[in-house]
């Protein structure tokens, strides 16, 4: 038999049902397996081995007893450690939350502990989600499971690192301008976020409130919105969440792409695409002719500026929301002779240099004299996109794309050029501008052997669409190469 | 020169909901410390708000007995600054699109109506408070701060004045009126002495006649409305001796010093501060349907003005119905029983807002109603008793359900009206005082007084004054 921790989400489901293995098995094969990867990987912050071995315990006596909570009782996940969980260390992969135990679990962990889920630990990112590679945590970066010279991506690198080494069955993540299938892009597996508002965020740190959206990362299309069932659907706690229900996406997983019409963004290609992307991007669009898909090139001109409006309203909305690490009341402080001097002290020390940077942008995007010239004129970018994508979508169902320009890039290339960074989001970041739902599928590698992934996007609340798509894609891609843990002692699947 | 003061007053009301502004805590005073907190209102990370309301409901009562427009649509900004009680170092407040705009409150000064302009009543959190241990009560002179967040996110209305006042005792007027009527609304318990409802005024002088403003300074911590008034007053007088002596005022917050009857500056910043207020995020704009407005404008109690002019349609003067219409409510509906037991409304309105209110405050325990209070009136009207007399029935009412004339018997108050008892009286009094019977005749009227009272003395005190002048004047005629 293979090794437990390389299973699927549904594979894994099916052998706990069946009595194959149970929980608790599965649990130490993941944990093992983190055991042999954490030390090169780092996907992790926090692994929380006694609770995960409790949660797996009450799954187990919940089979026994013939009441387990769904597909997800007993699966092994990660949660990126921006997501508040209850007493356990929740950093945001930084050092101005060192230690910080949150005491309440956000309501995406709420609502996974209430599906039985078993969770892992807490998985490395950016600080605050703030990057693409997760070379800015501020507790060392995570590295790619294909080539450990390289990054998983970010922000929700952990994350996509930690599922594709199979050290979790699914993971999740937040994404406020890709970063969740950006790096799955990266790592190989799928990355979904879902329309804004449909899981909450209640309790996820925000870095930008109008953009972040937790979502999955996951081996498949199909455990992907198993994961994404679990925890999507109103909380009155948030405000911004959606009031009805979340749209049901799993009878579309099978239907195929015939008749569907599907538009190549025309902006999203060019200068700055690896050949293999575009390569890989060229033939899955083919495929999905050949299916019976309708096919065309559809240019959104305001794509080309939603990563500048981008990078306004984020920082913006960021300059504000990371004013309450202080020092006053959690987390860093440093000794200062006012309480002006402590809060600049312990600011200055505790946060590192991107998100300084961003919120020093912010402060400026809004301040007075300036606000109207880059935050205001950003959100008419952001109006203006929306105009375009609502007109675009009454002629096509579903937009495609690169889901990363490159594949997964060396550790320290961008890291001094931070517009070279964010320019590896262009591809995903129309999607959080605008709210709709996109996902990342691995559909092939580079000549390096690296994942590239293929973006579908929707309309807000097609999420039965997207899927309907992403399955054709995954299926018609045929995608399965696995990366080489050079780590001894994991065994291939 | 002659100076002009201009006056804006910007006042904050904590509302009474159930809950906070934007979570579940309830909202109380003086618990101990940080027991009524949670996720949202302490800002810890992740946590997000959700509107009460309520709260709504109530800013929306606020502006509409303002006579304000209520916004059909309104956004919360977020205000950013950084200070230890402010736990998210921004304030969930609004900015440009307010809830209520352009409302107005009439305001009595010196005998003329004046109608003061409501420029905007908005919806804001409150923060939290710092008790600063060491000298000076002020953090930057503290030795440590105590942080409680017990308050941090009370739902809280500001209201701010369009600068239409000209006195410091105007100011003091519509301070208290704007009082009246958030009371009467009940959505707060506007209590200034604990900060339900809290005042800061902004001063300018210009010389009399001219048409632009001066620069203004804004003044706080005002704790009641006797220190609002002096603070202003305070205030104007060194503006004008600061610009009389050729200086010029700056632009700044000063504070108001109790013991000092004096403002002083506060630290001034660098600058004007900029709040970088933009839309907040993680709250949907508000709507308000046209069928809540009015279904909140129906319910609108009967303001403390309105009643007022009722008070004074009635016969009322005008001081006293002021009064009258700012009283207790179970005062009030004394006041309208004692009308519907025929009592007259001028004379009841002075007993209640006189002689019943000080009965209470010496008395917490003092009841009356309508009827008895009625009763002991009809009393004095039909010379049963003395206003003396009436007093010592209405102490006496007041702790007793007996009607007044029982109880005016017990106590042997009853005026003697009967005019052979007082004949008999006066005429033995002018055959004992021949003397000043003849000084009184011979025109010398102030003579009489000193024969009332001979005859006062002679009935015990209890004959009808007014008879006994009467039937001294026809004997001594």
């Amino acid at each position: 038999m293979s090794d437990l921790a390389d299973l699927s989400i549904a594979a894994a489901g099916e052998g706990m049902a069946n009595g194959a293995f149970s929980a608790g098995e599965l649990l130490e094969a993941v944990l093992k397996r983190a055991s042999l990867t954490e030390a090169d990987l780092h996907c992790y912050l926090t692994i929380d081995h006694d609770g995960a071995r409790g949660s797996a315990h009450e799954s187990e006596v919940r089979r026994r007893e013939g009441t387990p909570e769904g597909p997800l009782d007993g699966i092994p996940i990660a949660v990126k450690d921006n997501f508040c969980t209850r007493g356990l260390q929740t950093t945001c992969g930084s050092q101005i939350l060192a230690g910080y135990r949150p005491p309440y679990d956000a309501t995406a962990v709420a609502r996974l502990r209430r599906a039985g889920a078993v969770i892992v630990g807490k998985t490395n990112l950016d600080e605050f989600a703030m990057g693409s590679s997760t070379e800015n945590s501020g507790f060392g970066p995570s590295r790619n499971p294909w080539d450990r010279e390289r990054v998983p991506g970010g922000s929700s690198g952990g994350s996509a690192a930690a599922v594709a080494a199979g050290s979790a069955l699914g993971a999740y993540g937040s994404d406020t301008g890709g970063s969740i299938r950006q790096p799955a892009s990266l790592c190989g597996v799928v990355g979904f976020k879902p329309t804004y508002g449909l899981v909450s965020r209640y309790g996820l740190v925000a870095f930008s409130s109008s953009f972040d959206q937790i979502g999955p990362l996951a081996k498949s299309v199909d455990d992907a919105l198993t994961l994404f069932e679990a925890v999507a659907g109103h909380d009155p706690r948030d405000a911004t969440s959606y009031p009805g229900p979340a749209p049901v996406a799993r009878p579309e997983l099978a239907r195929g792409a015939k008749g569907v019409r599907i538009g190549l963004v025309k902006e999203l290609a060019g200068e700055g695409y690896e050949p293999a992307v575009a390569e890989a991007t060229t033939k899955i669009v083919e495929v999905l002719g050949a299916e019976g898909a309708d096919v065309v090139e559809v240019s959104l001109p305001t794509f080309a500026t939603a990563l500048s409006a981008y990078y306004l309203i984020a920082p913006a909305e960021a300059s504000a929301n990371l004013a309450r690490f202080d020092g006053v009341r959690y987390g860093l402080r440093l000794p200062g002779d006012t309480v002006e001097d402590m809060m600049g002290r312990t600011r200055a020390e505790g946060f590192g240099p991107e998100v300084t940077r961003r919120i020093l942008l912010g402060t400026y995007a809004l301040s007075a004299g300036y606000y109207d010239a880059f935050y205001g004129q950003a959100q008419r970018v952001r109006s203006k996109l929306i105009a375009e994508l609502a007109e675009v979508f009454g002629r096509v169902d579903a937009l495609v794309s690169p889901a990363s320009p490159t594949t997964a890039f060396e550790l320290g290339a961008k890291t001094q050029d931070p517009l070279s960074m964010y320019l590896t989001d262009v591809c995903t970041i129309p999607a959080n501008l605008s709210g709709i739902p996109a996902i990342s599928i691995p559909v092939a590698t580079d000549e390096r052997g690296l994942p590239i992934g293929f973006q579908v996007m929707a309309p807000a609340l097609g999420e039965p669409m997207l899927f309907r798509v992403a399955a054709a894609v995954e299926r018609l891609a045929g995608f399965s190469a696995r990366p080489e843990l050079a780590t001894a002692g994991v065994a291939r699947p | 020169m002659k100076w002009e003061p201009v006056i804006g007053i910007e006042a904050h009301v904590e509302l009474k909901t159930a809950s906070k502004m934007f979570c579940g805590c309830s909202v109380t005073f003086g618990e101990e410390p940080n027991t009524n907190v949670c996720p949202t209102c302490l800002g810890l990370p992740g946590a997000l708000p959700v509107p009460n309301s309520r709260a709504l409901e109530a800013i929306t009562q606020i502006g509409l007995a303002l006579h304000c427009q209520i916004a059909p649509q309104s956004v919360f900004h977020r205000k950013n600054y950084f200070y230890a009680d402010l736990p998210k170092n921004y304030q969930v407040s609004q900015f440009d699109s307010p809830i209520a705009i352009d409302g107005w409150l009439e305001i009595d000064v010196e005998s003329v109506t004046e109608r003061i302009r409501i420029e905007r009543a908005h919806m804001e959190e409150d923060t939290g408070k710092s008790l600063h241990q060491g000298d000076g009560g002020r953090i930057h002179s503290a030795t440590a701060t105590w942080l409680d967040f017990n308050r941090s996110g009370v739902p809280l209305v500001e209201i701010v004045s369009r600068p239409d006042l000209r006195s410091a005792a105007a100011a003091r007027t519509y301070a208290q009126d704007l009082r009246s009527v958030v009371a009467e609304l009940d959505v707060s318990d506007a209590r200034m002495e604990e900060g339900s409802i809290r005042f800061d005024a902004n001063v300018s002088v210009r010389p009399q006649g001219e048409e632009g403003l001066g620069t203004k300074v804004e003044i706080k911590n005002m704790n009641s409305f006797r220190s609002l008034e002096r603070a202003i007053a305070s205030e104007i007088a060194r503006q004008i001796e600061v610009l009389g002596s050729g200086g010029t005022v700056s632009q700044e917050t000063r504070h108001w010093d109790e013991q000092l009857g004096a403002t002083h500056s506060m630290r001034t910043k660098e600058g004007s501060s900029d709040y970088r207020y933009f839309a907040e995020p993680d709250l949907l704009p508000l709507r308000f349907e046209r069928e809540t407005i009015e279904r909140l404008r129906s319910g609108l109690p009967e303001l403390p003005a309105e009643r007022r002019h009722r008070f004074e349609a009635m016969g009322v003067d005008a001081s006293t119905a002021r009064t009258l219409a700012g009283a207790d409510p179970e005062l009030r509906q004394v006041f309208t029983d004692a009308i519907a037991e025929g009592a007259e409304p001028g004379t009841t309105a002075h007993w209640i807002t006189g002689e019943v209110t000080a009965a209470i405050r010496k008395s917490p325990a003092f009841r009356i109603d309508g009827a008895r209070l009625a009763e002991l009136l009809t009393m004095i009207d039909d010379g049963k008793l003395s206003s003396s007399g009436a007093k010592s029935v209405l102490s006496e009412l007041g702790v007793t359900s007996a009607g007044a004339a029982t109880v005016a018997a017990r106590l042997d108050v009853l005026q003697v009206s009967d005019t052979a008892t007082i004949e008999s009286a006066v005429r033995e009094v002018l055959a004992a005082q021949p003397e000043s019977a003849n000084r009184y005749r011979a025109g010398e009227e102030k003579v009489l007084g000193f024969l009332v009272g001979q005859v006062m003395k002679a009935t015990g005190g209890k004959a009808d004054p007014k008879l006994v002048n009467e039937i001294l004047r026809r004997e001594l005629a």
